[in-house]
Formats: structure tokens, C-alpha cells, sequence
């Protein structure tokens, strides 16, 4: 412990950091190693077999495949969506940022009803799509449309403070520069919006790749074409396997980490080239 | 390359910004807009910029009208108060910023590029900075690394806007005299804004003073400081004492001392307002030849080569405090301390006359 310490105007170090270490263990990381520890009552050979499984692979797939698309979707209108909310001043722009927040607030099972009944064949957009050879509802690309829906909040929250703060003459000493509008953007202002919009994208996928209640509504979960892998974990509680439900949970947990680490590295890479202070 | 500025009129909601302001800024000139906050010098320095456009009014460029050009075709160097570099940028991407985002046929050569920024750093004595980042330099090396960066683009004119307002007070003259000798060497024609009369008196060719969106003055800075136009001029100028006056066949009372004033020989009774320079107040310990104002020493303040004294007047009811500054071989001769009495005379004064009232009603003079 000492070696952690030293010395600091800010009083409580050591209750401080007692208390954070506490908390994390109680709230993420027991939980976390209780799934690790029931994996290891599988061999090594049964675990493998249980998370390779064609129909396991199949839901790795889908659910990775599907945050991912979403979550870069997300990228890109969540960025238009902050923009013209920080830029533009228009009538009801006060309803359409409390709007934004609507995926956060609502419970995912009423997105994922929702979302269905307009989906749908039957429903108000699904008719429309259905004759165009466009099937929305019960395939994958319903799974995309409910990721997309539920990570849109975390990247327009993200990036809009950090637009907020570019200051006007950034832009303005870019023009008496001679750059145009694009070039202003892409090279004053995307730059210095990237490492949040990086946040809002991990956030956003992150997010995805946990969600459950939404999905299953719209997904038909179809083995092999529309099932996500946390509906595969939930199956096998039902079926009492726990034992096979947390190795898929060990693997999800595994990826994600990974991959969260890959994106705040880049995100920490991109801070350190243009860090403020 | 002169810049022309006629009847430019700018309002933001209710408040007017600039009001029929015109303006000659001659080729090769550093031009310095001086007033307080909210006087327009900003708006101005902006509409010329092309960064805001007038409500009317013309903004010409070597006699040829820019009114309508945008910013980007006016080939203006502007530098900002907060510098505004691009944070993600080196700082040699910075400078080269200009030249890269020119159109290719109009792009220097990457080794042309290179040359170019490099001998602008070295220009700005900063060329030991190229590979950093803005955020790892101060105030003072920011700053000129943003006026390398605008001088990148070869501008036919340079803005400059508050330029020196973010700098602590030492850096802030450092920089003044540095920019003094930049402009004659390469005598580009240059406007500054500037909240400060300092920075305005010892660094511009000429000095333009605004006020509420006017113009009030436009003289060197030696024409402004002495022979203010205007009861504004003269207070936003440095120190000065105002004192309420009675003009009489060419004298202005002011209570019952006389001073000769010729150029109101046919005023009949008129209040004035007379203003003093508080070094040019002679002080005596005993009355010597003529009037002369009775006052008590309150305050003693020495700074530096000079004693600036503050002094009440003797039977009267104003209390505000008369500043005087006299030299400290003065000071030790007259052997002042707190309490004294002292004899005052204004050696020079300028009188404004009240507008609006022909005879003379003020009572407390």
C-alpha cells in the first residue's frame, strides 16, 4: 500500500482508494469471477465444445457482426444528430435533445415491442418494406435496427459536449486560412471530436453486444440465422445448464474486454496527440 | 495595400455596434483601433476581416470593393486573442495549414512547403518548436507561432485581434516591441485592436479611438494623447483630473482662480469641463504670484522616477482627489509628507464646454 502512496494535497487517499477497490470487487469483479469460477467445473474439452458449437458460432456472429454495424451507424448519424443539435437553432430543438434520451429511459422490452409491431409485415413501416423484398422484423437486420435504436443516446451525449466546446475561431482561423467547409471539418474539426466520438462508439457497442430485452422481440431467434448469443445463455439457465451458460458468458466477457481495450487504446493514442493542458 | 472603410453600420439585435464609421488605413501603416469594451473596434476589425458582415457600408481593398468577398478569397491574416491553433496539429502543421489547403494547382511543393514554414518559425525565432504540439508551449510562443501561421498565406493585410490580451504583463511588452519590429521589417499593412492605451501609444503608427460604435479620434498616438478631440479621448487616455469651470471674456474660473483662455474671448458665463494632465500641475508649498488653488496632501504614492501625490482642495465640498505627479528630485525639494498644505496651478488645461447650456447655471464653482 505505501508504495501507492504519496504525498498529495487531497486528504483520504488511502479510504479512497479502499473504498473504490471495495466497490469494484463487490459490484463487477465477484460477480465476474463467479462465472469464471462455475466454467471450471467443465473440462477443458467440454468447454471448448460447448462455446465452438456450429450453433454457438453462428450467435458469436451475429451478435459481434450486428453491435459492431450498429454501433458504426450510430457513429455516423449520432455525430449528425449532435451536430445539428450544438449548430442549429430551430423550433422544438429543446424536445428533439430530450427525445435523444428516450432509449436510455424506456425498457428495452418496450423498444423491442415496439419496434416489432412497426416492423412487422403487417405494421406501419414493415408493409411498406415487405413488397420492396425487404424483411426487417424476425431476421438479423431487426437485430441491427434494435441495436441501433438503443446505442444511439451514448454517442450524440458523447460528442455533443465536446462540439460545444470547439470554439467558433477554430473554424473561423481555418477559413481566413483559405480551407473550405470540408476541409475546415476534416481536418480541424473531426480531429478534435474523434476521441469522444471513439467513447460514444465503444459505449455504444458495448452496449449492444449485452442487450437482450429488445432483441429477442424483433430477432424471431432462429437457430443458426437470428439467434444472439445472450438469448443462447438465458436457453441454457432454462435448461439448468449452468455450467454451459457461464462458459458462453466467460467467452462474451473475454471478446468484449478485448475489444473495449483495442478501442480505449486508440482513444488514449488520439487524446495523447492532442491533449488540452 | 491601403484599406478604405466607408459608412459601415453594423447592429447586433438593439445595440449598435459600429455607426457610419469610416476609416483610411494607408499601405504599409500599423494601425491601432483603440476604445473600451463593447466600443465596436472588434465588430470593425471583423467586418474588414469579412468574418462579419455589415448592415451597410463597403469595405474596399486597394480601392477595389471586397463588401462581398468572402473570407477565404480576401487573403486577410487575422490572429485571435486565444490564439485559436489547431490543437491535433504540430506546430509546423500549423503554419503549413495555409498552403496545404490551397487548391493543387496553387500548392508549393511538399519541399517548397517545408522551406516556406521553416523560414516563418525561424522568422518568429520558434523553429526549435516545429515537431511540438500548441498545447505544450506558453502564452507568448502560441501567440506567435498563430502570427507565423497567418503571415504562411503571404496576406496582403494583417488583423490582429486583442493580439496581446491573454499575456501576463512582462511577455505583453516583450511581444509589443517584437511585433514593432516585425512590422518595419516587412511592412505589411497591419490593424490592431486593443483595450489598452498603452499598447495602442507605443506600438501603432496611428491611433483610431472608438467609442459606442463611433470613431472619435484617428491621429498619431502623440496627436491623441495631446491634443485629445474629445472629453472621451482625453478620459479613456490615461490619467486625468476634471474639474468644472466658468468660462468669462477668455478665462476659465475655476473657483476663484483664473486661467487665461483666449479661444473663448466671446463666452459670456459658460460652464466647461477643464481637464489636467496630473503632470502638468505645478505644486508649491507657499502662494507665489497669482492664484492658486489652497490643497492638503492626503496620499503619497512613488513609483519608480515619479511621486504621484493625491490632494484634496481646501474649502470646498468635492472631495474627489486631485492626482498629481511631479518628479522625485521635486518631490524631496518640496519635502512633502502626509497633512501638508500646498499650493496647485494647472500648467496647461483643456477645456470643453458644455453643449447645451449657453449661460453659465453651475452654482458649486
Amino acid at each position: 500500500m505505501s508504495t501507492f502512496k504519496q504525498h498529495s494535497i487531497l486528504p483520504g487517499f488511502n479510504l479512497a482508494i479502499g473504498f473504490t477497490l471495495l466497490y469494484l470487487s463487490l459490484i463487477v469483479l465477484i460477480p465476474l469471477s463467479a462465472a469464471f469460477i462455475r466454467t471450471a467445473e467443465l473440462t477443458w474439452s467440454e468447454f471448448w465444445t460447448i462455446v465452438t458449437a456450429p450453433r454457438v458460432m453462428a450467435s458469436y456472429r451475429l451478435t459481434f457482426g450486428a453491435s459492431f454495424a450498429a454501433a458504426m451507424v450510430n457513429a455516423f448519424f449520432g455525430l449528425l444528430v449532435a451536430w445539428v443539435l450544438v449548430r442549429y437553432h430551430f423550433p422544438g430543438k429543446r424536445i428533439v435533445d430530450a427525445l435523444v434520451d428516450l432509449p436510455f429511459a424506456l425498457p428495452t422490452a418496450v423498444a423491442g415491442i415496439a419496434l416489432t409491431a412497426l416492423y412487422a409485415g403487417n405494421g406501419w413501416i414493415g408493409q411498406f418494406l415487405e413488397p420492396l423484398g425487404v424483411k426487417v422484423a424476425f431476421t438479423p437486420l431487426g437485430i441491427f435496427v434494435a441495436l441501433t435504436f438503443i446505442g444511439l443516446p451514448f454517442v450524440v451525449r458523447t460528442v455533443q459536449p465536446v462540439l460545444e466546446d470547439i470554439e467558433a475561431e477554430l473554424e473561423e482561423a481555418a477559413a481566413t486560412l483559405g480551407a473550405n467547409r470540408w476541409q475546415t471539418f476534416s481536418m480541424v474539426i473531426f480531429p478534435a471530436l474523434f476521441p469522444a466520438l471513439m467513447t460514444g462508439f465503444a459505449l455504444a457497442f458495448a452496449r449492444a453486444i449485452g442487450e437482450y430485452g429488445s432483441v429477442i422481440f424483433i430477432a424471431g431467434n432462429m437457430p443458426m440465422v437470428s439467434e444472439i448469443t445472450p438469448l443462447l445463455i438465458i436457453t441454457k439457465l432454462e435448461q439448468y445448464d449452468y455450467a454451459g451458460a457461464t462458459a458462453l458468458s466467460v467467452v462474451m466477457l473475454v471478446i468484449s474486454f478485448i475489444l473495449l481495450l483495442i478501442i480505449n487504446l486508440l482513444q488514449w493514442w488520439s487524446r495523447r496527440r492532442s491533449s488540452k493542458t | 495595400m491601403s484599406i478604405e472603410v466607408l459608412h459601415l453600420s453594423k447592429h447586433f439585435g438593439t445595440f449598435t455596434a459600429l455607426h457610419d464609421v469610416n476609416l483610411q488605413v494607408n499601405s504599409g501603416e500599423l494601425l491601432a483601433l483603440l476604445g473600451p469594451s463593447g466600443s465596436g473596434k472588434t465588430t470593425l476589425l471583423r467586418v474588414i476581416a469579412g468574418l462579419e458582415t455589415a448592415d451597410s457600408g463597403q469595405v474596399l481593398f486597394h480601392g477595389e470593393d471586397a463588401t462581398d468577398q468572402h473570407v477565404r478569397e480576401r487573403q486577410v491574416g487575422f490572429v485571435f486573442q486565444h490564439y485559436a491553433l489547431f490543437r491535433n496539429m504540430t506546430i509546423f502543421e500549423n503554419v503549413a495549414f495555409g498552403l496545404r489547403v490551397r487548391p493543387k494547382k496553387f500548392r508549393p511543393s511538399h519541399a517548397e512547403i517545408r522551406d516556406r514554414v521553416m523560414a516563418l518559425l525561424h522568422l518568429v525565432q520558434l523553429d526549435w518548436l516545429a515537431d511540438r504540439y500548441p498545447h505544450q508551449l506558453s502564452g507568448g510562443q502560441r501567440q506567435r507561432i498563430a502570427l507565423a501561421r497567418a503571415l504562411a498565406v503571404e496576406p496582403k493585410v494583417l488583423l490582429l485581434d486583442e493580439p496581446f490580451g491573454a499575456l501576463d504583463a512582462k511577455v505583453r511588452k516583450e511581444l509589443r516591441s517584437w511585433l514593432r519590429r516585425l512590422h518595419d521589417d516587412m511592412h505589411i499593412t497591419s490593424v490592431f485592436v486593443t483595450h489598452d492605451q498603452e499598447e495602442a501609444l507605443e506600438v501603432a503608427d496611428r491611433v483610431v479611438v472608438m467609442n459606442e460604435g463611433r470613431i472619435e479620434q484617428i491621429g498619431t498616438p502623440d496627436e491623441v494623447y495631446e491634443q485629445p478631440a474629445s472629453p472621451f479621448v482625453y478620459e479613456f487616455l490615461g490619467h486625468v483630473n476634471l474639474f468644472h469651470s466658468r468660462l468669462h471674456r477668455g478665462h476659465a474660473w475655476i473657483g476663484d482662480i483664473a486661467v487665461a483662455a483666449p479661444e473663448h474671448a466671446e463666452a459670456e458665463e459658460r460652464s466647461a469641463i477643464a481637464y489636467v494632465r496630473p503632470h502638468e500641475i505645478e505644486v508649491e508649498r507657499v502662494q507665489t504670484g497669482g492664484a492658486a488653488m489652497a490643497a492638503l496632501v492626503v496620499h503619497i504614492l512613488s513609483i519608480g522616477p515619479i511621486v504621484r501625490l493625491e490632494l484634496v482642495r481646501k474649502n470646498d465640498e468635492d472631495i474627489t482627489p486631485i492626482q498629481v505627479e511631479i518628479s522625485k528630485e521635486r518631490f524631496r525639494e518640496l519635502q512633502l509628507t502626509k497633512g501638508d498644505e500646498v499650493f496647485i496651478k494647472p500648467r496647461r488645461l483643456d477645456l470643453f464646454p458644455n453643449q447645451y447650456e449657453e449661460a453659465s447655471k453651475s452654482t458649486r464653482l
